[in-house]
Parts: C-alpha cells; structure tokens; sequence
C-alpha cells in the first residue's frame, strides 16, 4: 500500500519538478524566449486564449471530429473484424485489400477526402475514421481467429444458439484485442486530426498551434502542444475505463 | 445388466488431406449400458477423444453410426466435461456453470437460484463471482463438473478432466466424482492417460490400440461400489489389474513412440 502511495505521488511530482526546473531555467535566461516560453508565459497565454473562449471552440471542434471519426470508423472496422475473423472465404478475399490500403498515411488521401467530402468537418471526420478503421480491422480478425476452438466446441455442447455465441463467446472472447487495436487508434488518430488541422481547417487544436506558428505568437502555439497532450491523455484514460467496465475478468 | 444407453458401432474417421491423411479411428465397436461408468485409455493419439466427440456430435465420422436412446424425458442427450480451457474466462463461476440454463433462454434470477444447489456440491459457493483464472486448476475442473451437471444430460462425457491436475487434487476429484455420480444413475463415458484413475472410476475400461485407434480389449472392473478411489489403491488385486492393462497398452505405447520418432528423424 505504501508502495503504491509513494508510486502515485512520484507520478505527480516528477512532471511538476520538471515544469519547475523549466520555470527556473527560463528565469534564469537559459532558454531563449523567443523560442521556448516560460511555463508562467504559456499558462498566462492559456488563460486569455481561455477567457476568450476561442480555446474552448477549438478544443471542441477537435474532440467533435475525434469522436465521431473514431465511433465511425471503429464501429464498422469491429464488425467487419468479426465477420473477417469467423469466415475464412471473407478473410481471404479482403485480407489483400486490408494490407494494401492499411499502410497508405492516411494523411496521404486527405485531399482526395476534401474533394469528396468538402472543405467542412466531414472531411476530418472521414480522414480519423480511415484510420481507425484498418486497425480495427486487424486487431478484431486476430482477436476472434485467435479465439480457442474449445470455445466453440463448448458452447455448440451446450446448445448455444447464434446470437448467444455472438454476444457471450465471440464478442467478449475478441474484446481484449479489439481494445488493444481502439487504444492504438486513438493515439494515430489524434496525430491525424492535427496534422489535417495544420492544412485544412480554420478552427481546431491543429489549427490553433498552426495560425500561432505562423503569426509567430509562440506562447499559443504551445498553449495548443498543452491542450493536445491533455486530450491524448483524457481520451486515452476514458478508453481505459471502458476497457475495465468491459472486459473485468483482465484486471484481476 | 440394464438396457443399453449407447451403442457405437464400426466408427471410423480420418483427419487431413488425401496425402497426409492419418486414420485416427477404425472399426470401432462399443455398447454402453444405461448408468455405466466406461473408461476409455490409451495411447496418445489414438483417437479415444475423437470417439468423444463423436458421441457428442461435435464431430462427424466418416463411417459407422452412434446410436443414443434417449429416455424420452425433456433434458440434453450429452454434456462434456472439456480438458483444462474448458471454461469462459470472461464469466465468472456461477455464469460458467448456469451456461446451460443461459443458452436454453432461462432469466438471471433463475440462474441464480439453480446454480447454488451445484455451487453448494463442489464446495465453491463462496467463489460464486470469481474469475476462472482465480481459481486453482482443481477448482477450475469441479467447476466444468458442475457446469455439466447442471445441464443434467443422460449421458456425461469426459475429456481427462483431471489430466492438468496434481497427484493430490486428481485423486480428491475423482472421489468427488465417484460420489456424485454413485447417486446420478447417469451413464459416464471417461477417457483418460491414467489406468489407475481408469480402475478407480469405471465399471468397464476399453484399452485401445494406437493409431488407427481400435479396441484393443474390454476390461470390467468389478470392484463394489461405493468406491473410494484412495482406498481402492491398497487392494492387492488393483496392482495386478493396473499391470495386466499396463502390459497390453505397453507395445502400443512403444509403437506410437516409434512412428513418432521415425517421423522425426525423417524430417531430420
């Protein structure tokens, strides 16, 4: 238990100690400025962007297409996974066109995304679900092939009708997987977001430390840097408690 | 004897492709009378878990038929106690043993109330919310026991439910057995690597040849009931017995280990 205390307050301390030393540092001319604000500089930044409310626009602009994107591209992905992952004719005739379009950064197809889907969200919207989608393809079709085939021999023993082997076998028998792959997801598909943001959007996390890059008002730039790590961080955790509420036999 | 429950005849059944095809089962005979407790040993790889999964219908053979009569009454032909993995990992003990009841479309508090009664026999009441991997590997097979007993089939079918489990745990399992099944008039079929836990348990043991499986000999066991699997090993005739079924599965023994190798080395 102390263990564990001692654990959770280092966790808290080390990141404040390295804002501290940062503070120092920049107080003490060390770090240029210009380049590298202060953490008092950016925080004061913050606030007036905050005060505004233009942070908060763009913050949800951000976390709408996160969101959308990721529901729209895992949900599909997941289902097409299972499907892949119990018929092999299905497996064998879109394994090829998974690996062939899985590698292609998404980024890449942008612009073709604008062309189809216009200037406006649907577009970062489509360009986040891509993402999502290949990989959670893949995670599902490995989660269910690598199912045990007791599994099944158990469950036809017992008379299990289909729906039922869907809803207690396959689907909580694939879920650790289909997690690992939405955790992976989450991750690329914020650095798709921001990257779509530089170049096609005028609201937006990625928008934000763009437009502050080019107007060189540095301390909004890392303002946005700030912002965006917290929404990899909460997301991340929100993922995570859904993974516990679901899959409780792997926390023991 | 009484009437007869199962009657096999001449199943055979081979895996794999035209070219690498392996005859797991041949002409294999059997009838097994109403309430018997039939043990099936051999080598490894002689298809006595195929003969199980072909009674249970989750395998077809490729000649020869199983024949089930069924009592009439409203409650599942078979159920199968499955080696180790045999449970759910993401249910927890209770929803593994109702798994029955859940798959027939009977509601949660049902369950509930039904499967203390099998919680209760295997002494895991307490563990009811547990996790499989929380458990011991001897708690894991009394659950699948229960789980199979709770479905209440005519016939049980066993998988070496034990064959995971230490010295110890396998012969308090197999007491356990005993006696639970002393008071089930259910027909056991049982296979096992293990002719003391075959001799400790069965009414009759069917020792069979390696690959293609056949049988080799039937062998009853006529020792009374109620047994008590520990006791049973200081009866001098238990030894005799062990070495005379020892004696016919030693040559089989040897000549699957002698294929094996000699595939081996060929791929060597």
């Amino acid at each position: 238990m102390r263990t564990v205390t001692q654990e959770r307050a280092l966790a808290i301390l080390s990141p404040l100690a390295v804002l501290l030393l940062w503070q120092l540092a920049s107080d003490a001319g060390l770090i240029d400025q210009r380049y590298v604000p202060s953490p008092a500089a950016i925080a004061k930044a913050g606030w007036s962007l905050a005060a505004t409310g233009e942070l908060e626009k763009h913050v949800w602009a951000s976390l709408r297409r996160l969101s959308i994107g990721f529901v729209l591209g895992a949900g599909p992905g997941i289902l097409l996974g299972i499907v892949m992952g119990l018929s092999r004719w299905v497996r064998a005739a879109l394994d090829p066109l998974v690996a062939a379009l899985y590698p292609i950064p998404k980024v890449a197809i942008l612009p073709l995304l604008m062309l189809v889907f216009g200037l406006g969200d649907a577009s970062k919207v489509a360009v986040v679900a891509m993402s999502v989608l290949f990989l959670s393809i893949i995670n599902t079709t490995v989660g269910v092939v690598q199912l045990d085939r007791i599994y099944f021999d158990v469950a036809r023993n017992y008379g299990t009708p289909w729906y039922r082997l869907f809803a207690r076998v396959i689907l909580p028998g694939a879920l650790p997987t289909i997690f690992a792959g939405l955790r992976i997801s989450l991750g690329v598909s914020l650095v798709v977001l921001v990257s779509a943001e530089f170049v096609a959007s005028n609201s937006g996390i990625g928008y934000l430390i763009w437009s502050s890059w080019q107007t060189l008002v540095v301390e909004n730039m890392f303002v946005g840097i700030i912002v965006v790590t917290i929404l990899g961080v909460l997301t991340t955790f929100l993922l995570h408690e859904c993974e516990r509420l679901l899959v409780p036999w792997r926390q023991i | 004897m009484s009437a007869i429950k199962i009657q096999i005849d001449r199943l055979a059944k081979s895996f794999g492709q035209d070219g690498g095809k392996v005859r797991a089962l041949a002409d294999f005979t059997l009838t097994v009378a109403d309430g018997e407790f039939v043990c099936i040993v051999g080598p490894s790889g002689c298809g006595k878990t195929t003969v199980l999964r072909i009674v249970a219908g989750l395998e077809k053979a490729d000649s020869g038929r199983v024949d089930i009569r069924p009592s009439g009454a409203e409650r599942p032909l078979n159920a199968m106690v499955f080696q180790e993995h045999g449970l759910f990992p993401w249910m927890t003990v209770e929803d593994n043993v109702a798994l029955s009841l859940e798959m027939r479309g009977v509601g949660k508090r049902e369950r509930r109330e039904k499967v203390g009664f099998f919680l209760d026999m295997i002494g895991l009441t307490r563990c009811r919310r547990h996790y499989p991997q929380q458990l011991s590997g001897g708690m894991r097979q009394r659950v699948s026991l229960a789980r199979a007993l709770m479905a209440d089939p005519e016939i049980l079918l066993m998988d070496e439910p034990f064959a995971a489990l230490d010295a110890q745990n396998k012969l308090i399992l197999q007491d356990e057995l005993l006696s639970i099944w002393e008071g089930s008039q259910k027909t056991v079929l049982f296979i096992t690597h293990g002719i003391d836990e075959a001799i400790a348990l069965g009414d009759r043991i069917v020792v069979m040849t390696a690959q293609p499986g056949r049988i080799k000999a039937i062998v009853p066991v006529d020792f009374p009931r109620p047994r008590s699997a520990a006791e049973l090993r200081a009866d001098p005739r238990f030894g005799a017995l062990e070495l005379s079924i020892w004696r016919m599965l030693e040559d089989e023994v040897r000549a699957t280990r002698a294929r094996t190798e000699g595939r081996a080395e060929g791929r060597a």
